[in-house]
Order: structure tokens, then sequence, then C-alpha cells
């Protein structure tokens, strides 16, 4: 009988630490299997490398003029054109990565945790502290953004750490707000309860329970945003409180080109070209990221 | 015989924009040691908030708990996890009860962990003793709560609740979620687990056959109060409250030859927010009088027998014959 036992617990253990692996393994291995995701990671890693690696990449200088090669079309030389300078576009589009993209993902990075740490804060304890938090955010979200914004970049002044901080400012709440109401659903749930009942503590129940289980729409909104942000970005750099000329940030291009549209549509192509790659890369990786994650959603 | 638990005039209350709900009002109960208190009563009576008002998921508004005779009603910081150790509870729906993200072993090993009984090299054992002792095979360690049937959900509750060894565990409608072939495995394996280890059960559900066969005493709610306690079997044997009749009416037969007569109860709950004084269910009785309108106190009609209604002898004429020579030999 006894021996009976043991060999049925020792096939236990087997079974069992054949099936062990660390959740973090799994979790590559799901997101590995999801092409679209897979394929967006990628996109979006190629496009970081080469904002990285700009300087052996790209065949000019970014900010060298050529006045007697101006406005010219793509060819083999200038692989997107010239623009009203005369400088090489594609250059200039390889080196704007680095502007743009910090700028996006930075401030996309602050604006969640900032948003996270509010929303949760809301969420979590409720009450009074709830409201004050909710009516507050109220009252800046009914000032349009874009305004908050300018007004932020005009206090601080420009400069990329600036701008990062005037445009995160605005996307933090937006975050807070989902967050919050998906931390209400949360909070009461069961085995909230059950691990109140077992002594879990209050930071660990936030941890392990309350957050893994509200933040997926967060970590895609997260992904979303970056594309919002350059975007966003480009308007600062327009009214002249983002990156300053004659830096090559992808939405500052945006708005040098808009003039030439009509007869020059190569000015504008470029950066959006680069513009709409980041930003669907990022968006098919957010989605497979979010799946990655949820334990439940695997086959 | 002496009760591990014992709840003295408590009460809850929930503040709405409309006055005081009473979900549950002036409750005085005891629970013996090893033995199970069923707890019956139609939705919204109050049962699960009397259930975590005892294991302190919520605050009583008054009255008192008393845990091995030591008063625990507002327990402080420093006494509140010992107490839960003691006290631990199994979740109705075994879909909400489990965290999504942990699999059977996080959540098991998280309580092992904190209730701190087990050196670090000692917990891989303990969670696979656990998972024998409810009954989940070792090759679902690694599984994820949607991966597990309802029924494996529900054992790894249980499994959670043991593994603070506790000495009391509140069942709040533990199978009701349940098939009712999985319900019967569930309650055979509380049944077991309670004669293993001497477990104390509040076993709060809806349903009279379930209750029948777990319990050795059953008490009934009805809007927030008790109407009626006796031991499970002189509940049965002897029904006297008009509202535990009418529920017990309720209990499928099985045999043809002698149809049951169901009392069927008309109109709805009344409102739990601001009662009125005297018996709350006199509004749907059909014995309702003058007299009703008037608080009802809680008596012991027959040994161990308790019943809230002041018409019970009336309505039960046997009564005052098997009880007078009772009451004399007291």
């Amino acid at each position: 009988m006894s021996t009976d036992t043991n060999a049925t617990v020792q096939a236990n253990v087997q079974e069992e630490s054949g099936k062990k692996q660390s959740s973090f393994r799994e979790f590559l291995k799901r997101l590995v299997k999801n092409k679209l995701a897979l394929f967006g990671g990628i996109v979006f890693l190629l496009i970081c490398l080469t904002a990285i690696f700009a300087p052996l990449i790209a065949p000019y200088d970014y900010q060298a003029m050529d006045m007697a090669n101006k406005y010219l079309s793509p060819s083999l030389e200038h692989l997107f054109g010239t623009d009203q300078y005369g400088r090489d576009i594609f250059s200039r589009v390889i080196y704007g990565g680095r502007w743009s993209l910090t700028l996006g993902v930075a401030s996309s990075i602050v604006s969640t945790v900032l948003g996270i740490i509010v929303g949760s804060i809301a969420g979590y304890f409720g009450g009074k502290v709830d409201s004050v938090i909710m009516r507050f955010i109220d009252i800046l979200q009914c000032i349009p953004g874009i305004l908050l914004t300018i007004c932020i970049a005009s206090v601080l002044g420009t400069g990329l750490f600036n701008t990062v901080l005037a445009m995160s400012f605005g996307g933090i709440w937006g975050t807070a707000r989902m967050l919050r109401g998906q931390i209400l659903t949360v909070r009461n749930q069961e085995y909230v309860e059950a691990a109140k009942a077992t002594n879990v503590s209050e930071g660990r129940i936030i941890l392990k329970y309350v957050i893994p289980n509200s933040i997926q729409p967060i970590i895609v909104q997260a992904c979303m945003g970056i594309g919002g942000t350059i975007m966003g970005a480009a308007g600062l750099s327009f009214l002249g409180l983002g990156i300053q000329p004659p830096m090559p940030e992808w939405g500052a291009m945006l708005n040098d080109g808009r003039s030439y549209l009509r007869y020059y549509p190569n000015m504008l192509f470029a950066p959006m070209l680069f513009i709409a790659l980041t930003v669907m890369s990022i968006s098919f990786f957010g989605d497979g990221l979010r799946d990655a994650m949820d334990p439940r959603l695997k086959e | 015989m002496s009760a591990l638990v014992e709840l003295k005039g408590l009460k809850r209350y929930f503040d709405t924009p409309k006055g005081k709900l009473h979900a549950v009002d002036d409750i005085t109960m005891s629970f013996e040691e090893g033995q199970t208190m069923g707890v019956v009563g139609e939705s919204g009576c109050g049962k699960s908030t009397l259930a975590r008002t005892i294991i302190h998921l919520q605050e009583p508004t008054a009255g008192q708990i008393l845990y091995k005779g030591k008063d625990v009603t507002y327990p402080t910081k420093k006494e509140l996890p010992k107490l839960r150790e003691d006290m631990q509870i199994i979740f109705q729906d075994p879909y909400m009860t489990l965290n999504p993200r942990y699999t059977v072993e996080d959540t098991l090993k998280e309580t092992l962990t904190i209730s701190g009984q087990y050196e670090k090299n000692d917990l891989d054992h303990q969670i696979r003793r656990l998972m024998d002792m409810v009954g989940i095979s070792g090759r679902l360690r690694m599984a994820y709560p949607h991966e597990l049937s309802g029924g494996r959900r529900q054992r790894v509750g249980i499994g959670r609740a043991l593994a603070m060894n506790p000495k009391f565990i509140v069942c709040d409608e533990p199978v009701s979620a349940l098939d009712v072939s999985i319900q019967a495995q569930i309650i055979n394996l509380l049944m077991d687990l309670q004669e293993e280890f001497g477990l104390t059960y509040m076993f709060v559900t809806h349903d009279m056959s379930v209750v029948h066969h777990i319990s050795h005493n059953i008490s009934v709610m009805y809007l927030g109060q008790l109407v009626e306690t006796s031991p499970a079997k002189e509940l049965f044997r002897q029904t006297l409250h008009p509202y535990s009749k009418a529920l017990l009416s309720a209990i499928p037969s099985i045999d043809i030859d002698k149809p049951k007569q169901r009392i069927q109860l008309h109109g709805e709950l009344m409102s739990p927010i601001n009662p009125k004084p005297g018996c709350r269910f006199a509004p749907r009785c059909p014995y309702a009088t003058e007299a009703c309108r008037q608080p009802q106190k809680l008596e012991e009609v027959l040994p161990n027998h308790y019943v809230a209604c002041c018409r019970v002898r009336e309505l039960n004429p046997d009564l005052s014959q098997a009880a007078a020579p009772a009451a004399a030999a007291q």
C-alpha cells in the first residue's frame, strides 16, 4: 500500500516538473506564437535600430544643406528626394526617429506609470480619496488637451525633456480613469475577499491581484498612445514649442512639408511612412502583448 | 460540548440614501465545536452578510462575536491575522473565488507561506498534501483556474481555506453553483474533512435538501432575523414557524403516492430599509394577526428548539402538551 502511494507521488512529481516552466518563458512562447505580434515587434525593433545607428545608415548629414539640389525627386542617390534646403530626406527621417521615438515612448511610459499610480489609488481606496481625485481629473479633462500641453510647454520651455513632460501630462488622466473603472470591478471580486480572508497584505493584493487583472486595456492604450504622442509632438513643434529646428523630428518634418504637398509630396511621404509603420507595428505588438499576458487566452 | 463561536445580538446595517438597511438584525447563535450549523433562507435575507461579518470581512454595527469565549467583535490589527487563521471561508462561485492569474500551486503556496506555519523547503510537500486532501490530481498543479471545472475549482478553494489550519469554516453556499452530481462530491468532501480535523462549519445555503444532509443544527433566517433554530432532525420532524414550514414544503419529494402539500407564499419580501417593528414575515404570513405587529422574541418552545412567533402555540396545538412536561422537568 505504502509503496504504491510512493510510486504515485513520484509519478506526480515527474509530471509536475515536466510541466513546470517559468511563467515568463511561457509568456514569451505565447508572444512568439502570435505571428502578427511578432511581425509588429520586429518592425518596431528595426525602426528603433535605424534610429540608434543613424550615423552608420544615413548617407548624408541631416543638416547639410545643398541649395543646388533642392526639391529633388526620389532617386538612388537621394532615396526620398531632398527638401526645400536641399537636405537629404532619407537621412533626416532616419535621424528623426531618435527624437520622435524617444518622445513617443518616453511620454507614453511617463503618462502610463503616473496614470496607473493615480488610478489605482482612486480605485482601490475609493470613497473620499476617489471623489477628490476624480473631480480633479474632471476639471483637467474639461480643458482641451492641446491647450493644456501648450500651457505646460510654454511654462517649461522647449527641449526634449520638457516636451516629454508636457506631452505626458495630458495622457495621465485617461489612463487613470480607465484603470480606476477596471479596479472598481476587480476590487469586489470574491478572490480579493478570499485573499483578505487569508491575511494577504494590502500591498500584495494590489500588486498580485488587482493590477494584473485590470491592466490589460492600459497596455494596449499605452502602445497606441505612442503614435498619438508622436503626432501631438508634431503640433507642438509646429507652434515652436516642441523640438526645435533643425532637428529632424518626424512631426516637424510633416509640418515643414505641408506647404509643398501639391508639388513635392515626397517631402511628406517619408515621415508619414515612418509614423504609420511605427504606430502600426506598436499596436500589433501591443495587442499580442495583452493576449500573451492573459493565461486565459492560452489556446 | 462547548460553543466555538457565539454571536450575541449581532447587527450589520448598511447606510443607504433611503435609510438604514437592516441586512443582519439582532442574530444570536452559537456554533458547537465539531458540528455544522446550517443557515437557510431565501435570497437577500442576509445569510451571506452574516457569514462575512462573522469572519470580519465586514464590520458589525452592533452586538458581539465570541470566539472560544473571548470577545473578538472588533479585533485589533494584531489580533486579526491570528483570528483569520482560525476562521476561514469557502465562497459560492468557484469561478470568481480564484485569482485568474494564479495557478493552483500559486494559490496554495501563497496561503501556506502567509500562514507562516511551514518551513520554506517543506512547502512543496505541503502543497501536495493539501491537493491530495481535497482530491485534486497532481497533474493540475500548474493549471490556471480557467482550465479547471467548477468542482475542481471549488476543491482548490477548500484547499486554500484548509491551508491555514482553521478551526471554523464559513461555507457560503459552496455548492449552489455546481452541478448536482458534483454537489454531492463536495459535500461528502466537506463532511470527511470535518470528521478528520474536527472542523466546525457554518453552512449557508438556500437548498433545504443539502442542509438536511450535512447539518447538525439548522437556523432559518428571514430578512435579517432568525425565525427558528433547532437541531436538524427535530426541525424536519416538527417544523413550527410558518415561514420554515413554507420553506420545507418546497423540498421536492420522490414519493409519488403521497403528494406533498406545497405551501405557496404570496407577495414579495418587504424592504429591509428601516423595517417596522414586529414580525417581518407577517405581510406574507397566512396566519398574521394584530399581535404580529409587536416585536417577536425567540422563544424556546421545545428543548433546544427556538421559534420567533407569537402564535406558535395556537398554530401547533399538540405543542403545549408536549412542552409542558419538559418545562416541568426543568
